[in-house]
């Protein structure tokens, strides 16, 4: 009998989910990451709050962009190595639909912390309040973002062995406009104006990324499995 | 003709400097372009002579054996 | 027409086609290179208020506009490539990365260079700058992963998903960069956008224009013909042709001699 797709898509976030749960420093690491880059700046640039205030947003946002990139190697490689992606490809379910269902996981176990993150690493960098919730509502709607396109850098990069620095290079200028997007938000927000217009833009980008992005991440494992 | 003399070209009314500047990078630049494809000709062409070379030797080695 | 089209998937035919036509395409390229950039340095007035700085104008607005549009062939050669599983767009893949990386670096270094007498600085976080400067790392970043691969063909799909990928942002990247510009840039830099040109300067921009075109497609070309004959090295037409290439150049030594 075969899977519907639904099944499909469950059993794969299922799997996921335990494989990482039996190793839960890949889950740690890349938010211990953020929070030391959080705590580097402080020290790097002295402590007065006009300062680390106004760059709060923008360091926050740029640890996360590179926690990203740290922990995109566990997204594929290990089932590239026992064959799981290979298997993936053969299944009957699209393979769109199976790749959905790894970034999702790939996004609640690091987009969804770094979220809940984010408060202690604003109150460390002394954000004003007023920019609190226009940066945790960019972080939650921009790391979907995060996932999906580290997703494809990740599926692209797989079979080399060396993701590392090509991988960085091939994605930080894909994350550019959320960069842009999101520290402006909290800018606005910052100097009280509207942030809701930047936080929309962000959340159509997410979903149009969403849409497109699974496909991109079938096309490469396909590329990377042959 | 905007330029009275050979000396007002070259000082391109104190720019000269920026724009034989861009002008110089500019044109090395696509010069290394050129002469890196044609380079790479040639390398296909040494590989291929490398390639023909060894077939012969080995065709001769068979038949000093039979 | 898929009947017509037959014939130019095959290597050989397209390597002889590219063979005849690149003379001609360099002939074009050399003479418009010269026509444009003499008018444009000697004929072409000074302008009023940029002096004769604005005259590197006939080499960066030529290339930053071919740039973009580089990417774009870069991205269409990947989609056919991708969609018809033509080997063929894949090398056109490589063979056009190199140039339109070329084509950005020339765009931002000219960019600097006249930024420094009209701005006073090399670099100024200038919208159009900055997003050229994105470009030039989407395009390193294509090299890079098309080079990462042993196995060629695998790098051009690979190459080819990020390209697409790439293309696809461009205008988002665009967008956020302008938009960022204008947050944190009250004053604009005008030098690019400057009222409608004077003709006696926008002709030779134009002809700049289309030299640096022939230009590209000379240089692709080129490469193109590297890279089928690098790919079918083994193939008997390529040994073929390096025999009687070599063969001639052997004779005209001895006649020479």
């Amino acid at each position: 009998m075969q899977a519907s797709n639904w099944q499909a898509l469950k059993a794969v976030m299922q799997r996921d989910l335990m494989v990482v749960m039996r190793r839960r420093s890949d889950v740690l690491n890349p938010l211990l990451f953020v929070l030391m880059v959080v705590t580097l700046f402080p020290l790097a640039v002295g402590p007065g709050p006009d300062i680390l205030g106004r760059i709060a947003a923008g360091v926050i946002w740029v640890a996360a962009l590179l926690s990203a990139l740290l922990g995109s190697e566990r997204l594929f490689r290990e089932d590239y190595l026992d064959g799981t992606l290979e298997q993936m490809t053969l299944q009957p379910q699209p393979l769109p639909l199976l790749a959905f269902g790894k970034m999702a996981v790939h996004w609640l176990l690091s987009g969804l912390p770094l979220v809940i993150l984010a408060p202690l690493c604003a109150l460390l960098l002394k954000l004003p309040m007023a920019g609190w919730w226009a940066l945790v509502a960019t972080l939650l709607v921009g790391t979907p973002i995060l996932s999906a396109i580290t997703a494809i850098g990740a599926a692209l990069t797989v079979s080399l062995g060396r993701g590392g620095a090509l991988l960085s290079l091939l994605l930080l200028p894909l994350f550019i406009p959320l960069l842009i997007f999101a520290s402006g938000a909290v800018e606005a927000a910052l100097v009280g104006t509207e942030a809701w217009p930047q936080v929309l833009l962000l959340a159509g980008l997410s979903l149009l990324t969403l849409l497109l992005a699974p496909f991109a991440v079938a096309a490469s494992i396909r590329v990377s499995v042959n | 003709m905007q330029f009275d003399s050979w000396q007002a070209f070259i000082n391109m009314g104190g720019y000269g400097f920026y724009v034989w500047l861009a002008f110089g990078v500019s044109f090395l630049a696509l010069a290394l372009v050129v002469v890196q494809g044609l380079q790479a000709r040639r390398k296909l062409q040494q590989e291929f002579v490398k390639e023909q070379q060894r077939q012969q030797r080995l065709a001769r080695r068979k038949r000093e054996v039979t | 027409m898929w009947r017509w089209l037959h014939p130019y998937a095959k290597p050989e035919v397209v390597y002889h086609l590219l063979g005849r036509w690149l003379p001609w395409v360099t002939l074009g390229a050399v003479a418009t290179l010269s026509i444009g950039l003499i008018w444009g340095l000697v004929f072409a007035p000074a302008d009023y208020q940029q002096g004769d700085s604005y005259r590197i104008i006939f080499v960066h607005v030529p290339t930053a506009m071919l740039s973009m549009s580089l990417y774009l062939a870069l991205a269409i050669a990947a989609f056919i490539g991708r969609v018809w599983q033509l080997k063929m767009a894949d090398w056109a893949l490589a063979a056009i990365a190199p140039v339109g990386m070329v084509y950005t670096f020339i765009s931002l270094f000219t960019g600097a260079v006249w930024g420094k007498p009209m701005w006073g600085t090399w670099w100024e976080w200038d919208a159009r700058l900055t997003s050229q400067l994105i470009l030039l790392f989407l395009y390193i970043g294509v090299l890079a992963l098309y080079h990462a691969f042993s196995d060629n063909r695998t790098g051009a799909k690979a190459a080819g998903i990020l390209a697409m990928v790439g293309v696809i942002n461009i205008p988002i990247i665009r967008y956020s960069v302008e938009w960022w510009n204008s947050l944190h840039q009250g004053a604009t830099l005008t030098v690019f956008e400057r009222p409608p040109m004077a003709d006696s300067m926008l002709y030779p921009l134009l002809i700049c224009l289309l030299a640096f075109a022939l230009l590209a497609a000379a240089l692709v070309m080129q490469r193109m013909r590297n890279e089928i004959l690098r790919q079918e090295l083994r193939r008997p037409w390529v040994k073929a042709q390096f025999a009687a290439e070599l063969t001639e150049a052997n004779n005209g030594q001895k006649g020479q001699a």
